[in-house]
């Protein structure tokens, strides 16, 4: 008890020389084992995510076939298997990954600390999140089986099992759901406390990594956005389970309420998840081209801009939901405004490459695909905040195509830079180059192939969520069930090309070539600790003297500056 | 681009696919320009022995012009799409015509059933023409529905009518449309509505008033008490 008291508590534990097993990698409080938890729980997230993508996919193609590895798809495991796999591919793959692997293990090595301000609400943070994966997958083997209501879980079909056939599904979906937002919760209060007090002497506000500032700013836009949401899941809960009548139109609820408390935080979580992403892209592409970030300030303001429009956007997800008409336009002048400050971030990514040195190792293929895809991503998205051509779009394939050009980009694309980019850092070798851009190329290639057919599918009418279309007469032509069929093969080539990345990884840690400190080059501190830095980092805190991006600074003999070298 | 792969059968579907064309114009012409540039500069700027990257803050005026003209055009395309979305939008959702006639569109787990008027021409009589699965409507008259929905919420659309509109359980919410050609095309329930999401496919037909009077003709409780009665009488 006397050690939590005193002001060195958090690091108490390095003074006991050798740690066991389980306090050294289950029970640990440091920030790096922390993160390397949540990317692994991530990963093995995303193969299930994946898997009952492969599901739902190989039903679409061959409708009532028996599918490898899982059996006849019947409607309700379709609906539960769309379910989960959004559920999944966002709560548990994104946020854990791009937020909480990345933010936990880069945060204190970037900005000079040795740890976290918190590290124990740390580890509980993690303890959290594992108990809400674990309740998750529990509830697709409850009786009745999984949820089915969509990730949306619009009520009444979620709040009454009469509708939904899963009573017990549909409560545990919901907690987990609930844990989740618990964990970033307790996980975010660290971020931001982190970068905001125990950054290194001489690091000043614009001194900050890119990356560091978006998951501080992308945890703020959660705390602040998840609030409505829990509320609703509690009140969802009492639905279910003890009778209330919050959402039930026939006892004086209101179903479109619950609509509000979704996307009043739905929305912001697509920028939760954007931001940590596009900090990443933007460390990577400055330290494979050379050059300095172009407008580090503007960078930044398109940031806020965004993290404050985000919040005025949500209803056009509800523009056709039978909200009043009228509300319509102010959301969709939202909706058009926050495409500013998002190109304009584009554009300087862009502009960042003019005049560079420009390397295209497999960490860099990455950034600029994201860049590349999310532009895809982000024009699609104009045609469904137009309230007038949403009309058409709205929950039609072409919605499904154009999230899976962002949230593509962001969770996968942005995970394997990231992953490329610091696997030097975190196990202290390097990853195999070659078998790196096979990945990339066999993951890039495959992953245009699924979504643009489903572009044109989603044009001549394709709604969401059916488990086979040839019920439909309009979407039964033959060409529509071949563009199907490639999107479905694209995907098993995708899928399969994903083990070589296992492969790559698994041998990289055995046989990778040993990366030193700082392999790439760059300016930014967590290369100045050792590969993989030991428990506190460094034996002495660094301090920084400049910005992140110097490079290629003239009267220069190198063409990087260290933030922590004195001139 | 809509109309390449399903045909325009509404008063207001231009209005919807010009929308969508001209969106896609804009954003399409803006999206290639990024990415051509995009493009060139990873070519242009690979390493090449000898030649040091250049040092740009971004921070000058000269360079922030790079970054303000783009921002600037997208503010203007964002203008020109808000002007013409609105105008449709009001056209399709806000805007209602005086009806030439109604009918009433319910939906529930898992099926639509459709209240056409009768010989009367009002809904909520007792010639009421009561179809599951099927709804019938004349060219050129134009319509409001009435949708409600009996359990969960189901999202009424109309692809060819460039139509969509949620059903809320407790509520009753018209709209209208007025079709400008014949033929049978699908109607879909968009909002997932529980394991019978996917069976729930229904057909509109659009007829002529000749063919669609004669569709009453067939289909009129009164008529059909008058076919069921005859061969009694015959007794």
């Amino acid at each position: 008890m006397a050690e939590t008291l005193t002001a060195a508590s958090s690091h108490g534990e390095h003074a006991h020389g050798e740690m066991s097993f389980w306090s050294k990698y289950v029970f640990s409080t440091d920030h790096k084992v922390v993160g390397l938890q949540y990317m692994f729980t991530g990963i093995f997230m995303g193969l299930i995510g994946g898997f009952m993508a492969y599901a739902f996919r190989m039903q679409l193609a061959f409708p009532g076939v028996e599918v490898p590895g899982y059996g006849l798809v019947s409607p309700v495991d379709y609906n539960a298997l769309v379910t989960n796999h959004g559920t999944i591919m966002i709560f548990w793959v994104a946020m854990p990954v791009l937020v909480a692997a990345f933010g936990n293990y880069l945060i204190p090595l970037m900005v000079g600390a040795d740890d976290m301000v918190f590290p124990r609400l740390n580890r509980l943070s993690y303890q959290v999140f594992l108990l809400s994966a674990i309740v998750l997958i529990c509830s697709f083997f409850v009786e009745g089986g999984g949820f089915g209501g969509a990730w949306t879980a619009y009520p009444p079909l979620s709040a009454q099992s009469q509708y939904n056939l899963t009573p017990l599904g549909s409560s545990l979906w919901l907690v987990a759901v609930g844990l989740e937002f618990v964990a970033f919760l307790i996980g975010g209060i660290n971020f931001i406390t982190t970068a905001m007090n125990s950054r290194a002497p001489g690091m000043k506000a614009y001194d900050i990594p890119m990356i560091v500032w978006m998951i501080v700013v992308a945890s703020i836009m959660f705390m602040a956005s998840v609030g409505p949401l829990l509320a609703g899941a509690v009140m969802l809960f009492m639905d279910q389970n003890i009778g209330t009548a919050f959402f039930d139109p026939d006892r004086g609820g209101d179903p479109i309420l619950w609509q509000h408390l979704f996307w009043f935080f739905g929305h912001p979580e697509v920028y939760v998840v954007l931001l940590p992403a596009t900090g990443l892209v933007a460390d990577i592409i400055t330290v494979f081209s050379r050059k300095k970030l172009f407008a580090y300030r503007t960078v930044l303001y398109t940031v806020f801009a965004t993290g404050v429009l985000s919040f005025t956007v949500w209803a056009h997800h509800q523009f056709v939901a039978g909200i009043d008409p009228r509300m319509a336009h102010v959301f969709t002048v939202t909706t058009l405004l926050i495409s500013i400050p998002i190109a304009e971030m584009m554009f300087v990514y862009i502009a960042t490459l003019y005049g560079g040195s420009i390397t295209l190792t497999t960490p860099m293929l990455w950034a600029l695909a994201f860049i590349a895809e999310f532009l895809i991503g982000g024009v699609t998205g104009v045609f469904l905040g137009a309230s007038g051509a949403d009309i058409y779009f709205h929950d039609t394939y072409f919605v499904l195509a154009h999230f899976h050009y962002t949230f593509f980009p962001i969770a996968i694309i942005g995970f394997y830079a990231g992953i490329s980019f610091w696997f030097p850092k975190m196990f202290g070798k390097m990853m195999n180059e070659t078998l790196g851009k096979i990945h990339f190329w066999g993951t890039v290639i495959p992953f245009n192939l699924i979504f643009i057919p489903l572009f044109v599918l989603g044009a001549s009418g394709q709604h969401r969520r059916i488990y086979d279309f040839s019920h439909f007469p309009n979407l039964s032509a033959p060409w529509q069930q071949d563009l199907r069929i490639l999107a479905t093969s694209a995907l098993l080539v995708m899928l399969a090309f994903q083990s070589v990345f296992l492969v790559n990884f698994v041998w990289s840690l055995w046989k990778g070539r040993k990366a030193g400190k700082n392999p790439w080059k760059s300016n930014t501190l967590e290369w100045t600790a050792e590969s993989p830095p030991p428990h506190g980092n460094w034996s002495e805190l660094p301090t920084v003297y400049r910005g992140p991006y110097e490079y290629g600074v003239p009267g220069r003999d190198s063409d990087y500056w260290p933030q922590n070298e004195p001139n | 681009m809509i109309e390449r792969y399903l045909p325009a059968a509404s008063t207001y579907a231009g209005e919807v696919d010009f929308l969508i064309n001209l969106i896609l114009v804009l954003v399409g012409s803006c999206f290639i320009v990024c990415e051509v540039v995009f493009f060139w500069l990873i070519f242009r700027f690979r390493k090449k022995e000898g030649v040091a990257p250049e040092y740009i803050t971004g921070e000058l005026k000269s360079h922030k012009r790079w970054i303000t003209i783009p921002h600037m055009v997208v503010l203007v395309f964002d203008v020109i799409i808000v002007v013409f979305a609105i105008k449709v939008w009001y056209d399709v959702k806000q805007d209602l015509p005086p009806a030439d006639h109604t009918v009433r569109v319910v939906a529930q787990q898992w099926a639509w059933t459709f209240a056409h008027p009768g010989l009367d021409g009002a809904i909520d009589t007792a010639d009421d023409i009561i179809t599951v699965d099927e709804l019938h409507v004349k060219v050129g008259s134009l319509y409001h529905f009435r949708l409600e929905s009996r359990d969960v919420i189901h999202s009424f659309s109309v692809p060819v009518f460039r139509l969509k509109q949620d059903a809320i359980p407790g509520r009753v919410i018209t709209g209208w449309f007025e079709a400008t050609m014949t033929g049978t095309w699908d109607i879909q329930c968009t909002e997932i509505c529980g394991i019978g999401h996917g069976l729930m496919p229904a057909r509109i037909v659009i007829e002529t008033p000749e063919q669609h009077a004669a569709w009453m003709a067939q289909k009129s409780p009164l008529s059909i008490a008058a076919v069921t009665a005859a061969p009694s009488a015959e007794e």
